[in-house]
């Protein structure tokens, strides 16, 4: 029969009834138009239709085949290329007329499907690690005396059927150095040492390990280890690198881990933190994490570039160190090995989307007692003024309704701004009128807008500094500290006809809603000049003079207020032709680097002008006046108002003096850079090969279709984001973290490659044993403590790290753990080791960053970019743990370089471990650990006994925890003796110190002194 | 350690205490408690490749192509115009707005060399070497910022946390120096590059590929002096006791690393000797100091250019020295003959030795910037803005044909307008020379084979000779 005929009949027969065979009809042309992208080796969208359950249960976008329903199901309006959606097959031929009637029929018919004829759902070989683990049955063994744990039972499973042995257990004093070490990065002090190696009980070693894990050291040691995830850094990298202040995300992590904070909670608080209910400044602090982006504001950047350029530093940085799996190719395109597709990527990237990114005014515990005091003593000033005054309600509304209309209409122009006059600042428009400035921020400037207007007597100009949750403690400032100053603000016109004939508008006079006693600027403004800049009353900012300007910080907490100034012309201004107005924004109240934190530029501001007669700065403060509508407030909406109204009520003025005095007391804040979530939401666009100069067609929050599904009916945020990553069911959360830790113990993950489980990873060592740790971990609670503890009680953990030729043979890369790892410690362990060892460790946990001794050329051009500061501590900061030293991504500590700590460029979950002599000139010759020998040879003598070999032995042991062997000790002695001999003319005690800090160079210069043995 | 597990170190593992005297500059423990094979050990490229080494002088800052190496007549005769509006198309500037007038050549140019080649009248000494130069005036870049630019140029890619050039390099051919490193980086300029650190990091090739910076005065590399009261008996002295410490513990545990470490310190002594000697440009004969205009003690790029040929004479394989100085937004009239009277002579002068020493065949030296300058104007007219569509640099030696000129811009200088040379084909091209397929120069990670040339990038035979 022609095949057109066939057509026509088909199209003619009422086709009810007869009924479509699955098998003879339908799996052939999934068979062959659809199961390349939709069955075994791809699914795309998620969708599978080889399999019958997964076929059903559909794709990412939800259900395509709806039983009964062809005509809404997508399944068959793909086919069809109905709607607006690309038809199916994508990019292929378009299926027979017949064939889409075959579908249509089918589905209508209520798709049946014999099981027989579909591939096994739970056949289906998902890759491993994408299936949420089980945990596995305990292998046999046949030294099941060896076995003291489950994960000895895993390890020696496989080693029998290599047929190995375990290595012997480790001496005590290896046990307790390695112990040390792995938990809290720092070598057993002597007397925990003799406290050891006396303790008889059979739980010896297991209290060993439980106070290890109860030190504060502990949150220090596995807290370094996330900050690298996390790439913490204290400046923000680029050109400029300028310092950034987030020691509080810092000390977050530390105190998280001290406290055995579970890991889910761990992970939500720091994607979404902010979104907990009542959430804690701690909680906003979490989202640090998000923040520890690169920031570059070299001029002329745009700042929406590098906006995205953070976002997606923390989609790798949430992939890599949070969900162990590659994300970051599908950026640009469909990932090539993993099922993620770049429609997917940017439904992640939506939920992180809608944020803004500005820093917190942060507050030590005690500053937050002091403040809840002072916030209560207020209160109670307040309150006793309520208690005095029984009509205080009535006489507030009488005062609300006489300032209630009191302001001139304010118009606010559209605003050009002149690119060549912002010094590379740029300005974002917002829908309010008012400009954002943002990107770099030059330390003096003088800014034009223009604006157009065919209005008429215009009397005045009003200049509204306001809040935004982008700018440093949510402004109205850039300056560190979220302030600004005004230099001067001049007004120039010309008529709309002749643009050249410009004339300078003089400002009469001008008022503002705060004006502040003249104060010098503060020592980080200074500009290299004599000049006395100071700032004070609105006056300063129309004075023609350069050097005073209009401040606006009034003290912590009520520098961060928006805050008005009305300039008043002196004479009416307007053309109904057309008049354009430059305004010019002077900002010189900043330092002399631009590329530091020096800038004293406003932030967000709002430009309006009046034709009313003599305007004045509306005195009430913008929150207050956004309550007087009339409509019914809160107690607290109240208790606002009234907070300022007091204030103009003359017989109180003795309470009020008494609040400010208060104020005075509010302590100063440090600061810390958050995310917080944007009011209107952000559009996201998938970005065509990650340019964001290319948006493609706006894309949902959603989650990738191979992973665990969204919870049916959360709302599309963050919050439901950072729930969804540590689900029970998530595959690969507890898998990563758990490889992680297992690699910082044994030198290698379970998987190899620690930032990736995806099907490009390397093939575990030991699949089972890892589903069991990683359902383990989740099933007790993701409780990291407990996971380090099922560890290093192993016997696997306890084994000697001595290592034969046959095994190296057998075994080079330590895969089987037929014995410990021997390693090199981490760059800040190198470093604490022999602070530790020589006694001149600081203990401090937490805290600002410091600077321990560095060259001093390395901060400055031409090795920096800029000058950076770097204040040599002299007092005990100087012996901090390393992870405390201060952080510039552009120029990292060398000491810590050179032992391959990472910079925070990126997120990195697993460390080079390289072994070079830039390493062995640093330990050799480096101030701090020439400091640490001097100091260890004066404790040695101090308090290592009367004996040279007394003395040897104590140092030896602070060092290396063991005792020196016999052959060790003559060697060491025997340098001894000739240093002694060679500094004798030094004088009896300097010769000694001099002979003893040679000797304890050697020891810390060991390759033993820095390997966990 | 008994007779036949030292044999089988030796033999087995390349680690035995002769074998490790050699090639050892740093050897990368990595995940493996083996010492697996020195990863600096030199390698073999893809096929034999012409370049040996590398010199590259990076101009950061971007200098101006329109005043040193791409005379335009027509920009000069528009000069105060403004641009045609079609040029501007979905062009993005740093600072200025787009729509600026154009601003003429602020100097002059002059004839040299055998074809004639016009070349900045601020630049006389590399007008002399033209012979001897490629000059690619359509070099084209994706950024016109500085820090992405110069990641771009350096890494690849314009984010951070790729591998350098430097450490791909030294990657794939590993080291020829037993006491100095492969790869190092000077700074000369008024300051460090935008870019920073990861100019010359190693990203997430093991971390013995990064760039060592060294200083061109005092000491070349931290910590290589003995500190205050350690004199040089007391040094050696504590090598010596180290080794045999060191010894005693790789008997009693058997880790090859501890072999390595032995081995470090080893070098780190040679290193002790051998950098001071190479920073001692006094060694040098007069003629050769005055031909760089390097003055010993006194920190310049001449005094690098000149530390540079001694590296690659000790074998290091990778020399770059970094330059910023050259963003001139302003005040272009005033520092541009600064900036060239600092770097002219002594990048002529570099050449020029490289050749007679008969080195400059398979050594490859690079000049320039990470994106060009704007015809237009920034603020009033003695300044440009950042530009990536079109920009000048230079190859000599390394098999480029040396006296071409390769590519144009069209009439301003706004756009490359024939044969095209992007960063990548750069890359492409060099990697090329250095007998590396750049498709298969490759690192696995995070379960992709990454390139310095991504997923991009040609050769330009035309340039090679």
């Amino acid at each position: 029969m022609p095949r057109s005929l066939l057509l026509l009949i088909l199209c003619l027969t009422p086709v009810f009834g007869q009924a479509v065979d699955f098998v003879r009809d339908v799996q052939p042309i999934f068979v062959k138009s659809c199961n390349g992208c939709h069955g075994e080796k791809a699914q795309q969208a998620g969708l599978r239709l080889d399999s019958k359950a997964l076929a059903l249960a559909g794709g990412q976008s939800g259900k395509v085949i709806l039983l009964g329903q062809a005509g809404t199901s997508s399944l068959y309006q793909r086919v069809a290329g109905l709607g607006e959606q690309a038809r199916m097959p994508m990019g292929g031929k378009p299926l027979a007329p017949e064939q889409v009637d075959t579908l249509k029929r089918w589905i209508d018919q209520g798709a049946p499907w014999p099981d027989a004829a579909s591939a096994a759902a739970a056949g289906i070989k998902k890759h491993w690690a994408f299936v949420a683990p089980v945990r596995a049955p305990l292998p046999a063994v046949k030294n099941i005396a060896w076995a003291r744990t489950p994960i000895d039972r895993f390890i020696l499973a496989k080693l029998e059927q290599e047929q190995l042995k375990p290595a012997a257990i480790a001496s005590k004093t290896t046990l307790l150095r390695r112990l040390s070490l792995d938990l809290t990065g720092l070598p057993p002090a002597i007397d925990e040492i003799d406290a050891y190696l006396k303790d008889p009980s059979p739980r010896a070693y297991e209290k060993q390990v439980d106070r290890l894990l109860a030190s504060p050291h502990y949150g220090e040691r596995w807290g370094r280890h996330w900050l690298d995830a996390a790439r913490y850094a204290d400046s923000d990298g680029f050109e400029k690198d300028k310092q950034r202040s987030v020691w509080f995300y810092r000390d977050w992590v530390i105190n998280a881990l001290n406290g055995d904070l579970p890991y889910n909670r761990f992970l939500i608080e720091q994607l979404a933190g902010d979104l907990l209910p009542n959430a804690t400044q701690e909680q906003k602090v979490a989202t640090g994490f998000l923040r520890n982006s690169m920031i570059n504001e070299e001029g002329g950047a745009d700042p929406e570039q590098f906006r995205m350029e953070s976002m997606f530093d923390r989609m790798e940085a949430i992939g890599k160190g949070m969900l162990g799996v590659t994300i970051q190719c599908a950026q640009c395109h469909n990932h090539k090995f993993d099922p993620i597709t770049q429609e997917e990527y940017y439904k992640i990237f939506a939920f992180l989307n809608n944020s803004s990114e500005g820093s917190l005014a942060v507050y030590a515990p005690e500053e937050e007692m002091q403040r809840a005091n002072l916030f209560r003593k207020i209160r109670e000033i307040e309150t006793e003024l309520q208690h005095r005054t029984s009509d205080w309600k009535t006489r507030m509304s009488h005062w609300e309704a006489t300032v209630k209309t009191n302001q001139p209409n304010w118009t606010v122009p559209k605003l050009d701004i002149d690119d060549i006059s912002t010094g590379g600042q740029k300005y974002i428009i917002q829908p309010d009128g008012s400009v954002l400035a943002a990107g770099y921020a030059p330390t003096k400037v003088r800014v034009k807008f223009t604006l157009r207007t065919k209005d008429t007597n215009i009397r005045a100009f009003r200049l509204e500094l306001m809040n935004d949750a982008n700018l440093p403690q949510g402004g109205p400032g850039r300056s560190v500290k979220g302030t600004g100053a005004l230099t001067e603000f001049e007004v120039e016109v010309a008529p709309a006809s002749d643009p050249k004939k410009i004339r300078k508008i003089k400002i009469a006079s001008a008022t503002a809603d705060i004006n502040l006693p003249e104060r010098e600027l503060d020592a980080i403004y200074f500009d290299k000049t004599t000049k006395r800049r100071v700032t004070g009353p609105i006056g300063y900012a129309i004075d023609g003079n350069d050097d005073t300007a209009w401040g606006t910080d009034a003290g912590p907490y009520l520098r961060n207020q928006p805050r008005k100034a009305v300039f008043l012309l002196a004479e009416a201004i307007g053309d109904p032709q057309g008049l354009i107005i430059d305004i010019y924004v002077k900002q010189n109240h900043g330092g002399w680097n631009s590329d530091d934190n020096q800038n004293h530029n406003l932030g967000r501001t709002r430009l309006a002008y009046t034709t009313s007669e003599q305007p004045k700065a509306d005195p009430l403060p913008a929150k207050v006046r956004e309550l007087l509508t009339g409509t019914p407030r809160t107690p607290q909406q109240d208790q606002l108002v009234f907070s300022y109204w007091r204030t103009t009520v003359p017989e109180w003025n003795e309470a009020t003096r008494q609040i400010d005095e208060l104020w005075r007391q509010h302590p100063e804040s440090e600061s810390q850079l958050v995310l917080a979530e944007r009011d209107s939401l952000r559009q996201t666009n998938l970005l065509m090969r990650g340019d964001f100069l290319k948006p493609g067609r706006a894309v949902e929050p959603g989650v990738p279709a191979f992973l665990n599904p969204l919870p049916p009916n959360a709302p599309k945020n963050r919050l439901t984001f950072a729930q969804w990553l540590v689900d029970r069911q998530a595959p690969t959360t507890a898998r990563s973290i758990v490889n992680r830790v297992w690699q910082s113990y044994f030198g290698t993950g379970i998987v190899a490659t620690s930032e990736d489980l995806g099907k490009q990873s390397d093939t575990p060592s030991h699949p089972e044993l890892f589903d069991w740790l990683a359902a383990d971990f989740m099933e007790q609670g993701w409780s990291l403590k407990k996971l380090h503890k099922q560890i290093v009680m192993s016997a696997t953990y306890q084994q000697s790290s001595q290592v034969t030729p046959e095994l190296l043979e057998k075994d080079p890369n330590n895969r089987l753990l037929a014995r410990a790892p021997r390693l090199r410690v981490e760059a800040e362990i190198v470093r604490d080791i022999a602070l530790a060892a020589s006694g001149l460790l600081n203990p401090r946990v937490g805290g600002p960053s410091v600077y321990p001794p560095s060259p001093e050329f390395l901060y400055q051009p031409p090795v920096s970019y800029g000058p950076k500061i770097w204040k040599e501590e002299k007092g005990l900061a100087r012996y901090r743990r390393a992870m405390y030293t201060f952080s510039y991504r552009s120029v990292p500590y060398p000491a810590l370089q050179n032992f391959d700590a990472p910079n925070g460029d990126t997120s990195c979950v697993r460390r080079s471990r390289s072994n070079t002599p830039l390493q062995a000139l640093t330990t050799l010759n480096e101030p701090l650990f020439i400091e640490t020998a001097r100091a260890l040879a004066q404790t040695a003598m101090r308090e290592g006994g009367r004996t040279d070999t007394d003395r040897l032995t104590y140092a030896f042991r602070r060092v290396l925890t063991r005792t020196p062997e016999a052959k060790e000790s003559t060697e060491l002695l025997a340098m001894l003796a000739r240093q002694k001999a060679r500094y004798a003319g030094a004088g009896a005690h300097l010769g000694e110190v001099q002979a003893w800090t040679a000797v304890s160079r050697v020891l810390l210069n060991l390759d033993e002194a820095i390997t966990k043995e | 350690m008994n007779t036949t597990s030292r044999r089988w170190f030796m033999q087995e593992c390349g680690v035995g205490m002769g074998a490790l005297a050699l090639h050892h500059l740093m050897a990368e423990a990595g995940v493996s408690a083996t010492a697996s094979a020195d990863p600096l050990a030199p390698k073999k490229p893809h096929f034999d490749g012409k370049i040996k080494r590398v010199i590259y002088l990076f101009m950061a800052g971007a200098p101006s192509h329109l005043e040193l190496f791409d005379n335009k007549p027509q920009l000069a005769k528009f000069d105060g115009t403004l641009p045609p509006p079609e040029l501007l198309k979905g062009y993005r500037a740093a600072f200025i707005n787009p729509n600026s007038t154009l601003l003429g050549p602020k100097f002059k140019y002059a004839r040299y060399g055998k074809n004639g080649t016009e070349i900045s009248e601020l630049l006389p000494h590399t007008g002399k070497i033209v012979d001897d130069l490629t000059i690619v005036k359509s070099m084209s870049t994706d950024a016109f910022n500085h820090a992405p630019g110069q990641l771009l140029m350096n890494t690849g890619n314009m984010i951070f946390g790729r591998p350098s050039f430097g450490s791909w390099v030294t990657y794939g051919l590993g080291s020829e120096s037993r006491d100095m490193p492969a790869f190092v980086v000077f700074s000369t300029g008024k300051k460090g590059p935008s870019g920073g650190n990861s100019c010359w990091g190693s990203g997430f090739l093991p971390t013995v590929y990064s760039g060592v910076q060294f200083r061109n005065v005092g000491d070349p590399v931290l910590y290589l002096s003995n500190p205050p009261g350690i004199d040089e008996q007391l040094q050696q002295e504590t090598f010596a006791t180290l080794k045999n410490m060191n010894q005693l513990r790789l008997e009693a545990i058997g880790d090859p690393e501890i072999s390595t470490r032995i081995s470090s310190f080893e070098m780190a002594s040679r290193m002790q000797v051998a950098a001071p000697e190479l920073m001692d440009i006094r060694q040098e004969p007069k003629h050769i100091l005055e031909a760089y205009g390097a003055e010993p003690g006194k920190p310049s790029f001449a005094n690098s250019c000149l530390m540079a040929r001694r590296l690659v004479e000790r074998g290091t394989r990778f020399v770059q020295i970094f330059h910023e100085a050259w963003d001139q937004h302003g005040q272009l009239t005033r520092d541009l003959p600064i900036n060239c009277r600092e770097t002219d002579q002594a990048s002529a002068a570099l050449v020029t030795d490289l050749k007679q020493r008969g080195m400059l065949d398979d050594t490859l030296v690079i000049w320039g910037g990470e994106f060009g300058r704007t015809p237009m104007t920034q603020g009033g007219n003695d300044g440009r803005d950042h530009h990536p569509n079109a920009f000048t640099m230079w190859m000599a030696g390394g098999g480029f044909k040396p006296g071409v000129v390769y590519g144009e811009t069209d009439d301003l200088g706004f756009s490359e307008a024939k044969n095209k040379v992007h960063v990548h084909d750069l890359h492409a091209t060099i990697l090329n020379q250095m007998g590396f397929d750049h498709t298969k120069l490759t690192y696995k990670f995070q379960g992709r084979n990454f390139r310095l040339t991504d997923v991009h990038g040609n050769v330009v035979r035309e340039l090679l000779a």
